[in-house]
C-alpha cells in the first residue's frame, strides 16, 4: 500500500509517520502532486493557524488537488478544520469538502482545550472497534459545527463535531497519533478502509 | 468531558534519566525511552522531559533521545531545557517532540513567546514559571528556581497568556520535594487570571494532594517525579481514587 502524508509544511508530522511505523506501514512525506494522486491513502495533516497553512497550501497548488482526490483522504486536527468551508481563524476560506464552519470556543472554557476528551455517536467504519466515549486526545481552539457531516462528536463549552465524512474524506479534531492505543486502532481502520 | 490529566516527569542528563527510578521491574530504568513507554502504558496522559544539563554539547544526545522517544511512544510529551531561541524549537519539534517548555529564556527575552506562537502555534509553547512566595509576594525565580528576579508570578502569567503561551507549567519553590501538598491558593488564583490550561507542579506525596489540586487549586494537569518514579503512587490506582472523588480522568 502507497500511504502518504502531505507535507505542507505545517506542523509536527513526524509523530504521525512515526505511529504508522509503529503499525509497520511507512508513509511518504512529501507535496509533489504525482506522488499523491499515486498513493492508496492520504493523511492530510496541520498545525498551527489556519490562514497561513491555507496560504502554504495555495502556494503548492495543493488547495485544488485535495478536493478532487479520490483516495481515502483523513484530515487530522488544522487539516480537518481546513477541509471545512471557512475557519474564523484569520477568516479563512477552507476547501469546502465538509459542508460545515469553524469558530472559537469563547472564553468561558480555558482556550485550547487540551487534553484527552470522550468521543460519542460515533457513526463511520473509522471507528470500527472503537467504543463509545473512548478518550483521544485534542488540543484546539477552533472547533467544527454540529452538522450532518459529523461521525463523532465531544463536549467542550458545549457538543461540537469532532469526526467528520463525506464520501472517501474523513476528518478528525483530535490527534489518533498521540492517542495511545485507541488512536492507533483508528489510524489501522483508516488503512483497512 | 475533559479529563485531568497526570503528567510524570523526568529529568535527563546526557540522555540519560537522573535520580533513582525503580517503579517497576525495568532491564534499563535509566533509559528514558523504556521508561517513557512504561508510563504510557501504565496510564500517564502525557510526560515532560527536562533537561537538566543542557549545553550545546550534549543538544545532539537530546535531539536522538527526542526522536527515539516520538517513534516509540503514543501519547503526547513535552520537551524543556536550555531552549532559547526558534531554531531550537524547530529541531526538537522535528525530531517529534509535542511541545517545548521554555522557563529563564522567556523571563529575559519575553519576545520570544511570540515568536514562538506565531511560528508554530501556541499548542506547542509551554511556559515554565518556577516562583516562591517570600513575605506574602510570588515571585518568579530563575536558574531551577535560585535567583529571584523581581517579577510577580500572577502578571508574569497575563503576561505570558497575551504573549501566546498555550500553556502554564507552574512549580512551586516553596513546595518543591516537600511532599506536602500543591500550592494549591496560588494555583486556584493564576486558574482564575489566565485563560490557558495550569500544570500544577511541586509538593506531590499522596493522592489526596492530587484530589485537592484538582478540587481546590483548580488546576487542569498535575505533574509530578518521585511519587512515580519510586512507585509510591501507581498511577492506575491514582486514576481510580480520583475519578472516586468526581475527577474526571482517563481511565
Amino acid at each position: 500500500m502507497k500511504l502518504t502524508i502531505v507535507n505542507y509544511g505545517a506542523g509536527n508530522i513526524k509523530s504521525i509517520q512515526f505511529a504508522f511505523q509503529r503499525l509497520g506501514y511507512e508513509a511518504i512525506l512529501t507535496d509533489n502532486p504525482e506522488e499523491i494522486i499515486s498513493s492508496d491513502k492520504i493523511i492530510f495533516p496541520g498545525v498551527g493557524e489556519a490562514s497561513s497553512a491555507m496560504t502554504k497550501l495555495k502556494l503548492s497548488e495543493l488547495d485544488q488537488l485535495i478536493p478532487q482526490l479520490k483516495q481515502p483522504v483523513l484530515g487530522i486536527c488544522l487539516g480537518m478544520q481546513l477541509m471545512c468551508n471557512h475557519s474564523q481563524e484569520g477568516d479563512t476560506n477552507g476547501l469546502g469538502i465538509f459542508d460545515v464552519n469553524v469558530k472559537r470556543f469563547s472564553n468561558k472554557v480555558k482556550v485550547p482545550q487540551m487534553g484527552w476528551n470522550t468521543i460519542t455517536n460515533l457513526k463511520s467504519g473509522l471507528f470500527k472497534g472503537i467504543k463509545e466515549e473512548e478518550y483521544m486526545y485534542l488540543v484546539h481552539s477552533y472547533y467544527a459545527e454540529q452538522c450532518k457531516e459529523s461521525i463523532a462528536t465531544s463536549h467542550y463549552e458545549f457538543d461540537y463535531v469532532s469526526a467528520l465524512e463525506n464520501d472517501n474524506f474523513y476528518g478528525v479534531q483530535f490527534h489518533p497519533e498521540k492517542s495511545g492505543a485507541a488512536g492507533e486502532k483508528l489510524l489501522k481502520n483508516f488503512l483497512e478502509l | 468531558m475533559l479529563t485531568k490529566r497526570i503528567v510524570p516527569c523526568l529529568d535527563i542528563k546526557n540522555g540519560r534519566t537522573v535520580k533513582g527510578v525503580n517503579f517497576v521491574d525495568l532491564r534499563d530504568a535509566g533509559d528514558p525511552v523504556v521508561l517513557a513507554k512504561q508510563y504510557a502504558d501504565l496510564g500517564a496522559d502525557e510526560l515532560v522531559f527536562l533537561d537538566i544539563a543542557a549545553t550545546l554539547e550534549n543538544r545532539k544526545t537530546m535531539h536522538d533521545m527526542v526522536l527515539k522517544v516520538a517513534e516509540q511512544v503514543n501519547i503526547p510529551f513535552t520537551v524543556g531545557g536550555g531552549i532559547s531561541s526558534v531554531e531550537d524549537v524547530d529541531d526538537l519539534l522535528h525530531c517529534g517532540a509535542d511541545k517545548v517548555s521554555i522557563n529563564s529564556s522567556a523571563v529575559k527575552r519575553p519576545e520570544l513567546i511570540n515568536e514562538l506562537s506565531k511560528k508554530f502555534g501556541s499548542q506547542c509553547v509551554v511556559v515554565a514559571i518556577d516562583a516562591k512566595e517570600v513575605d506574602g509576594k510570588w515571585l518568579v525565580h530563575l536558574a531551577g528556581g535560585t535567583i529571584p528576579i523581581d517579577i510577580e508570578l500572577f502578571d508574569w502569567a497575563k503576561e505570558v497568556e497575551k504573549r501566546g503561551a498555550g500553556e502554564i507549567l507552574f512549580t512551586s519553590m516553596n513546595h518543591d520535594g516537600t511532599k506536602a501538598g500543591f500550592a494549591n491558593v496560588a494555583l486556584s488564583k493564576l486558574s482564575d487570571l489566565v485563560n490557558i490550561p495550569i500544570i500544577a507542579s511541586g509538593g506531590a506525596g499522596t493522592v489526596q494532594h492530587f484530589i485537592d489540586t484538582f478540587k481546590e487549586g483548580k488546576a487542569d494537569a498535575a505533574l509530578a517525579a518521585s511519587v512515580f518514579h519510586f512507585g509510591e503512587i501507581p498511577i492506575l490506582e491514582l486514576k481510580e481514587e480520583l475519578r472516586k472523588n468526581n475527577i474526571e480522568v482517563r481511565l
